[in-house]
C-alpha cells in the first residue's frame, strides 16, 4: 500500500508499480529514523565533526550600511563541507542508507553541488556511487565533475531531453528501477514522490533551527524577513521551517533568467507560466505547455534550472505563508558582485538570487528590522560563469594559456 | 468488453500478440502505416502511446521516440485523432498508453470520455497507481473503458490481489525490473513469477518488457495469454524501415 502525503493539493506518490515496494521500505526506514532520537543525535554528530555545523550567521555590516535599511544577516551554509547546504541532506540520507543495509547510492545533480556532496558521502561511508548529470550542466559545472570522479563516483552525462536537471532525475529513476535491491536514490531536493519532500525538508530543517536560535542569541529578536533561493526548494524549506510559527515574512526567490516576460526563466511560482501537473512522481506547479509537456527552463544558475518545485512550497504559496519573487540573471550577477566586494562573501549564483531580492527590498525597510539571507552555497564553483559575466580579460588570457599548455 | 474479446481470441490462438507504438514517431503518416502493417500481420490488440516529455518508465529507445515525436509537432489532439482513425478503420481493440500528466492536463474525465468517443477500449498509465488514480478509475468505469493495471516482479502477492480489484480487460505483467527495451532472461524465475500472477487474478495475463523474438513468444505460451512487443518494433522500423514491420510480426508466431 502506497503511503502518500499531500500538502494541500500538492505532493503524492505517482509511482510505477516496480518501485512501490522500494518506497514502502524507504517510508518505513524514514519513519523509524524520525521516531528514534538516536538518529538525529547521530546526524548532528556527523554534521558537527565531518561538516561545519552549526554554521554561523554573519552580520553583513557593510551591506547594512550601504543600503541604510535593516540589519542584514547571512546564514552561512556555504561553510558546510563541499560548500553548500546539500551536505545536510546527503549525510542524513547516508545514515539512512547504512540503516537500510544498502551498498550503492545514485543521485542526480544540476549545479554539481549535490553530486559532489553525494560522492563525498559515498566515499566516507564506503558506498558505490553513480551520479547523473545533464550534458548541459556537465559543461557549465565541469570542475564539480572533476571532483566527483576523484571521489570515486561514476558521472553519467545525460543526453536525453533538455539535458539538464529534470532529465538527470529521470535517468536516476531509470537506474533505480533496475537496481533497487542494493541501491538507494539520494534525491537532492524536497521534490519527488513521498517521502522525499518530507524527508529532505526534515534533514534541512537543521538550518532553520540553528538560525532562529543564533539570531535570538545575537540580536534578541526575530528577523522581519527571511530570504532563500528556490530551485527544488530544499535550502528554502530548511531555513523557512525554523520560522513557520513566528511572525516572520518568508520570501522564496526563483530564477528569473532573462526576465519573466521573456519565457526564458525557471520561475514556477512567481511567474504566471507555472501550472499544476504530475511528473517525476509528484504533483506540483510545473513549467509546462497546455498538453502537459515540460518546457525548457533557463537560469544562469544550474541549480535553479528546474521545471518543478517542492510540493510543500507550492502549498505554502497557495496558503500565502511564503511570498515568491524572481531575480533575473543580470540582477543576480550584480548582487553577487556587490556581496563579494562589500563583505568578502562569495555566494553561489543560486544563493545570489536570495541576495538580489533582499537588496531590492532592503532600502524600503526600517533600520530597526533584521533580515536574514540564506547563503546556501559558495560561489567558487561558478568561477567560469562569473568570469564570463564580468568579461575578465586576465582570466581569459590565463584560460587560453592553460589550454595551449594542455595542447602541447 | 475487452476481456470477452480477448477470451474469444484466446480460444483460437495459443497466444495473443499486443504491439506498441509511439504516436507521431517517426511521423503520423508512418504511425498509420505501421499500425496497418501490424493489423494485417495479425496482431490481436495494440497500445498507442501518446508522447510525453518525461516518460520515466521507458528505456532509451522509446524515450527517444517520444522526444522525436514531440519535436516534430506531435500533440495530444493529433495523437487522439490518429487513434480515432485507426479504431474506425481496423477491427482490433486499441488502448492508449501514456503518463498521467497527459490526462491530468486534459482533464481526466474529459480525456477518458474522448477515448470512449473514439472507440478506444482501455488505457495503460504506468505512473498512476490506484492509490492516486481515484478520479481516473471512476471515469474509466463510467465510460466502460478497461484500466490496465501492472504487476511487477517486486509486487507482493497481497498487492497483486489489491491491484486486480481495480483492473479490467487484462493485467500487464512486467517481466523484470528495469525500463522498457532491455534484455529479459526467460527463465524459471519468470515462470514462478507468472504463476504467482496467475493465482492473484482471473484476468488474462499480458507479459511485456524484453519480448523481442519468436523464442520469447514461444516461451510465454501456456504461461501467459498475451505477449507484448514494444521496443523491438521501433528498432525494426529504425533499422529496416516501415515496410519490414509486417514480416517481423508474422515471424513471431
Amino acid at each position: 500500500m502506497i503511503t502518500k502525503r499531500y500538502y494541500g493539493q500538492f505532493g503524492g506518490a505517482f509511482l510505477p508499480e516496480i518501485l512501490v515496494a522500494t518506497f514502502d521500505e524507504l517510508v518505513a526506514a524514514f519513519e523509524a529514523a524520525k521516531n528514534d532520537p538516536s538518529f538525529w543525535q547521530e546526524y548532528q554528530h556527523v554534521m558537527s565533526t565531518y561538516s561545519c555545523r552549526p554554521t554561523p550567521i554573519t552580520f553583513a555590516e557593510n551591506l547594512t550600511r550601504f543600503f541604510g535599511g535593516p540589519r542584514i544577516y547571512v546564514k552561512r551554509e556555504d561553510l558546510n563541507h563541499t560548500g553548500a547546504h546539500k551536505a545536510n541532506n546527503v549525510m542524513g540520507q547516508g545514515i539512512l542508507v547504512k540503516r537500510m543495509g544498502k551498498t550503492r547510492v545514485i543521485a542526480e545533480t544540476g549545479a554539481g553541488q549535490h553530486g559532489v556532496a553525494t560522492a563525498t558521502m559515498a566515499a566516507r561511508f564506503g558506498f558505490n556511487c553513480t551520479i547523473y548529470m545533464g550534458e548541459v550542466d556537465v559543461w557549465r559545472q565541469r570542475p564539480n565533475v572533476f571532483w566527483m570522479e576523484r571521489l570515486g563516483a561514476q558521472v553519467v552525462p545525460v543526453k536525453e531531453g533538455t539535458r539538464i536537471l529534470k532529465d538527470a532525475i529521470n535517468e536516476a529513476f531509470r537506474d533505480w528501477v533496475s537496481n533497487m535491491d542494493d541501491t538507494h536514490y539520494v534525491l537532492g531536493t524536497a521534490c519527488g514522490p513521498h517521502p522525499y519532500p518530507e524527508m529532505v525538508a526534515y534533514l534541512q530543517s537543521i538550518i532553520g533551527k540553528e538560525a532562529r536560535r543564533q539570531l535570538l542569541e545575537t540580536e534578541g529578536k526575530l528577523p522581519a524577513r527571511v530570504y532563500a533561493c528556490v530551485g527544488g526548494g530544499s535550502n528554502a524549506m530548511g531555513i523557512f521551517s525554523g520560522f513557520f510559527d513566528d511572525p516572520v515574512e518568508l520570501v522564496g526567490v526563483e530564477a528569473g533568467g532573462d526576465g519573466l516576460d521573456t519565457g526564458r526563466h525557471a520561475s514556477r511560482l512567481a511567474s504566471k507560466d507555472g501550472s499544476i501537473g504530475v511528473a517525476q512522481g509528484y504533483k506540483t506547479c510545473f513549467l509546462q505547455n497546455g498538453d502537459g509537456q515540460m518546457r525548457e527552463t533557463h537560469s544562469v544558475a544550474a541549480g535553479l534550472d528546474y521545471v518543478g518545485v517542492s510540493p510543500i512550497l507550492a502549498s505554502l504559496k497557495e496558503s500565502g505563508r511564503v511570498r515568491f519573487e524572481a531575480a533575473t540573471d543580470k540582477e543576480v550577477l550584480e548582487a553577487a558582485a556587490l556581496t563579494i566586494r562589500k563583505e568578502g562573501l562569495i555566494p553561489a549564483l543560486e544563493s545570489a538570487h536570495a541576495f538580489a531580492q533582499a537588496f531590492k527590498e532592503a532600502p524600503g525597510m526600517s533600520g530597526d528590522d533584521i533580515i536574514l539571507i540564506n547563503q546556501s552555497g559558495r560561489g567558487d564553483k561558478d568561477i567560469f560563469t562569473i568570469a564570463d559575466a564580468f568579461n575578465d580579460p586576465a582570466w581569459q588570457k590565463f584560460i587560453i594559456k592553460k589550454a595551449e599548455a594542455y595542447r602541447a | 468488453m475487452l476481456e470477452s474479446y480477448l477470451r474469444e481470441r484466446m480460444k483460437q490462438k495459443d497466444i495473443l500478440l499486443m504491439t506498441h507504438l509511439v504516436l507521431g514517431y517517426p511521423s503520423f503518416d508512418d504511425s498509420f502505416k505501421i499500425i496497418e502493417a501490424m493489423v494485417e500481420a495479425g496482431v490481436d490488440l495494440m497500445e498507442l502511446q501518446v508522447p510525453f516529455s518525461e516518460p520515466i518508465a521507458d528505456g532509451p529507445v522509446i524515450l527517444r521516440a517520444n522526444q522525436k515525436a514531440l519535436e516534430s509537432g506531435a500533440t495530444v489532439e493529433r495523437s487522439l485523432d490518429l487513434a480515432k482513425k485507426v479504431a474506425q478503420r481496423f477491427d482490433i481493440p486499441f488502448l492508449i498508453m501514456t503518463y498521467y500528466n497527459i490526462l491530468f492536463k486534459y482533464g481526466t474525465d474529459r480525456f477518458v470520455a474522448e477515448m470512449a468517443d473514439r472507440n478506444l477500449k482501455g488505457a495503460i498509465i504506468p505512473d498512476l497507481p490506484p492509490e492516486e488514480g481515484g478520479e481516473y478509475l471512476k471515469a474509466m468505469e463510467k465510460y466502460v473503458m478497461a484500466p490496465i493495471l501492472i504487476f511487477s516482479p517486486t509486487t507482493p502477492f497481497e498487492r497483486m490481489r489489491y491491484l486486480a480489484n481495480f483492473a479490467r480487460g487484462f493485467i500487464y505483467c512486467v517481466a523484470r525490473k528495469g525500463v522498457t527495451g532491455q534484455d529479459t532472461s526467460f527463465s524459471e524465475e519468470l515462470v514462478s513469477y507468472l504463476s504467482r500472477c496467475r493465482s492473484a487474478t482471473d484476468l488474462p495475463l499480458a507479459v511485456g518488457f524484453g519480448v523481442k523474438q519468436k523464442e520469447d513468444v514461444d516461451f510465454l505460451k501456456a504461461k501467459a495469454d498475451i505477449a507484448v512487443i514494444g521496443t523491438q518494433t521501433i528498432r525494426i522500423v529504425e533499422e529496416r524501415g516501415v515496410h519490414s514491420v509486417g514480416d517481423f510480426i508474422r515471424g513471431l508466431r
